[in-house]
């Protein structure tokens, strides 16, 4: 079956907020609330987590990699390049002397979590990403929107939940 | 007096933003023209520098750190206060930080990007520059990883390149009401590619807050690292005067403390310039001015740490630099240090001073007066005084050409900060929607007022 594409536009966060409770709530055939929804706000509402349900961010996981993955990265760098002196006269001080080499294994431990960081928030987020062929620009300055995913067949009560709560503004786009 | 009006509209404040990047007032103009001009000078002088040698700076035997390295670390504080602002003052859930939080992050960028450039120009052989950098010793430089001018290099680069990331990922929703709201023009393509596709979905919101937050954690040690080991550059040397350990600390206030100031000047210039009453609001800067007191203060306790741990210390030499500096011939400088640093700032605890933009201006251009005085009266007496009497040299004095291009660092710093206050917006737009949001659900009843824009 083919499927459709729905964005709705709402004034009022409560009413957005109403709109995901109900198509959660509903069970309509031909669309999945949890996989086929997507909410666009123009700015961060911790509300919508709670009604969205849960979801988990991994982004923690990639700092954390890459913050190993510097300071060993440095560690191993000075260490290695230092290991290479002993072809100095060292008057019986280390080779590889932890307490300096702590600094910059401290500073390349930072950098390297910095920077998976932002990798990993681009990978998490789909960034960069294609702009939808549904988008309305009123959603960066102070509208709400709901995108939908579903089968043709479910198009139109997703449409009456829509206008039944005060959408301002529904595309579709139709045939994929 | 309110941090931001709840009633303002949110299509007004992308309005008002966006209008800043096309039409400021005409003394936007004034002050890029006034930079170009400074840059100019800063040119001729390296450029001659350049050509000549090290010799025309007037910087030698013992003088061998002048104004340069003085300046390096006076632009390297400057840019602490972005991080102050923005990430600790984030964590602290501080949401007043919200409407100037994007040009303090700017400010720490472009102070960097210029405190970068002392070190080529001290250096003298520009093309030489990669000397400074923490690489292994393929090139037979033998770097020595045990020295804090080495950690200075590696703390600094990550510094900046940590900063222009916080910078650009807390900018990229705004640069998406950008995208959405200019129509053509390179600009258009600009934010098309800098935005990234985002689309304030909530897997984006998401994903966004947690990076922040994380990068948020990370910068704050980082500030503190970086000045603690700029701090060491002098405190980890037998020099007299600079061997105390109250110095990291010493440093990371008198670095606050300075940006703290520098931001209040630039409040001031960007609230005018780009008429951003509305949101840089006197209530606002209130709170800036109270936290910049705090920070003097701070400050000038550590500095009489400082001198008496040198008083009591009974070392002969280190005890001499400081009776030096106050009686010598950098007396004048040291005593306006004092003025400018501790006592100016006691006029910030006046409440009408507190919100006095005429004396605000004034006070905070002669706070990082004595900031910069600072640097330099940690840098000079010490040479002009060492250890052994046959090196003292009491009179050297920076030529022009170093001068100069102290004098043209400040017109380079404002040329960036201005040019990208006119291409990115300085006041972040969607937070300051958060903070219009969050207020008006706290004025009213939170379930009655949940989801009203």
């Amino acid at each position: 079956m083919s499927q459709r594409h729905m964005l709705a536009l709402f004034n009022n966060f409560e009413e957005a907020e109403a709109v995901v409770r109900e198509l959660r709530g509903a069970s309509i055939k031909g669309f999945n609330a949890d996989s086929d929804m997507v909410v666009k706000s123009p700015i961060e509402h911790p509300e919508v987590e709670e009604f969205l349900g849960e979801k988990p961010v991994y982004v923690q996981w990639f700092t954390l990699g890459g913050a190993l993955m510097g300071g060993l990265l440095g560690f191993f760098l000075i260490s290695g390049a230092q290991a290479n002196f002993f072809a100095q006269v060292k008057g019986g001080k280390p080779i590889v002397p932890f307490p300096p080499n702590f600094v910059l294994t401290y500073e390349m431990f930072i950098l390297g979590g910095v920077f998976v960081s932002i990798l990993g928030f681009l990978i998490c987020a789909g960034l960069p990403a294609k702009r939808s062929p549904l988008y309305s620009a009123k959603v960066s300055e102070d509208q709400i929107s709901i995108l939908v995913k579903s089968d043709d067949s479910a198009a139109g009560e997703l449409k009456a939940i829509f206008t039944k709560h005060q959408a301002v503004e529904i595309q579709e786009e139709a045939g994929k | 007096m309110k941090d931001i009006n709840e009633d303002i509209a949110w299509a007004k404040i992308n309005t008002d933003v966006l209008k800043s990047l096309e039409n400021p007032r005409k003394l936007y103009w004034v002050i890029l023209a006034v930079a170009i001009a400074m840059i100019a000078v800063a040119v001729g002088c390296e450029t001659y520098q350049y050509q000549m040698g090290m010799g025309v700076a007037n910087m030698n035997n013992p003088h061998v750190w002048g104004l340069y390295i003085a300046t390096f670390i006076f632009w390297i504080g400057m840019s602490h206060s972005g991080t102050l602002l923005s990430a600790i003052l984030h964590l602290m859930h501080a949401d007043w930080r919200k409407p100037i939080y994007r040009f303090a992050e700017a400010m720490t960028t472009f102070s960097l990007m210029t405190a970068g450039l002392f070190v080529m120009v001290h250096l003298g052989r520009l093309w030489q520059f990669y000397y400074s950098l923490p690489y292994p010793n393929e090139r037979g430089l033998w770097p020595n990883f045990q020295s804090p001018l080495l950690w200075d290099a590696m703390a600094i680069f990550t510094y900046l390149s940590s900063s222009i990331l916080f910078l650009y990922v807390g900018m990229i929703p705004d640069l998406a009401i950008c995208r959405d709201n200019i129509h053509s023009g390179w600009r258009k393509k600009l934010y098309t590619a800098l935005s990234l596709g985002w689309e304030g979905t909530d897997r984006q919101w998401r994903n966004f807050r947690v990076t922040y937050l994380t990068i948020a954690c990370f910068l704050i040690p980082l500030a503190v690292s970086v000045h603690s080991i700029v701090a060491s550059d002098f405190a980890m040397s037998q020099q007299p005067g600079w061997h105390v350990t109250s110095f990291p600390p010493y440093f990371v206030a008198g670095a606050l403390y300075s940006g703290c100031a520098a931001i209040i000047t630039l409040f001031i210039i960007l609230r005018y310039v780009f008429r951003f009453e509305e949101y840089m609001t006197l209530s606002i800067l209130k709170k800036t001015v109270r936290l910049t007191f705090a920070i003097s203060m701070v400050w000038t306790y550590l500095n009489a740490v400082e001198f008496a741990s040198v008083w009591y210390s009974h070392d002969v030499a280190s005890k001499a630099v400081l009776i030096q500096k106050a009686t010598g011939t950098y007396a004048p400088f040291w005593w306006m240090m004092i003025f400018c640093g501790s006592v100016v700032p006691l006029i910030l605890a006046f409440k009408r001073f507190q919100t006095n933009i005429p004396v605000l201006l004034a006070v905070s251009l002669l706070l990082n007066l004595g900031m910069w005085l600072e640097r330099w009266m940690i840098v000079a007496p010490t040479y002009s005084h060492g250890y052994y009497p046959w090196t003292w040299d009491h009179d050297q004095w920076p030529s022009f050409v170093q001068w100069g291009i102290v004098f043209g660092s400040f017109g380079w710093f404002t040329l960036l900060f201005m040019l990208f206050c006119k291409i990115f917006p300085s006041v972040s737009m969607y937070e300051v929607k958060e903070m219009v949001y969050h207020r008006t659900l706290a004025k009213k009843n939170l379930g009655s007022a949940k989801g009203a824009h």
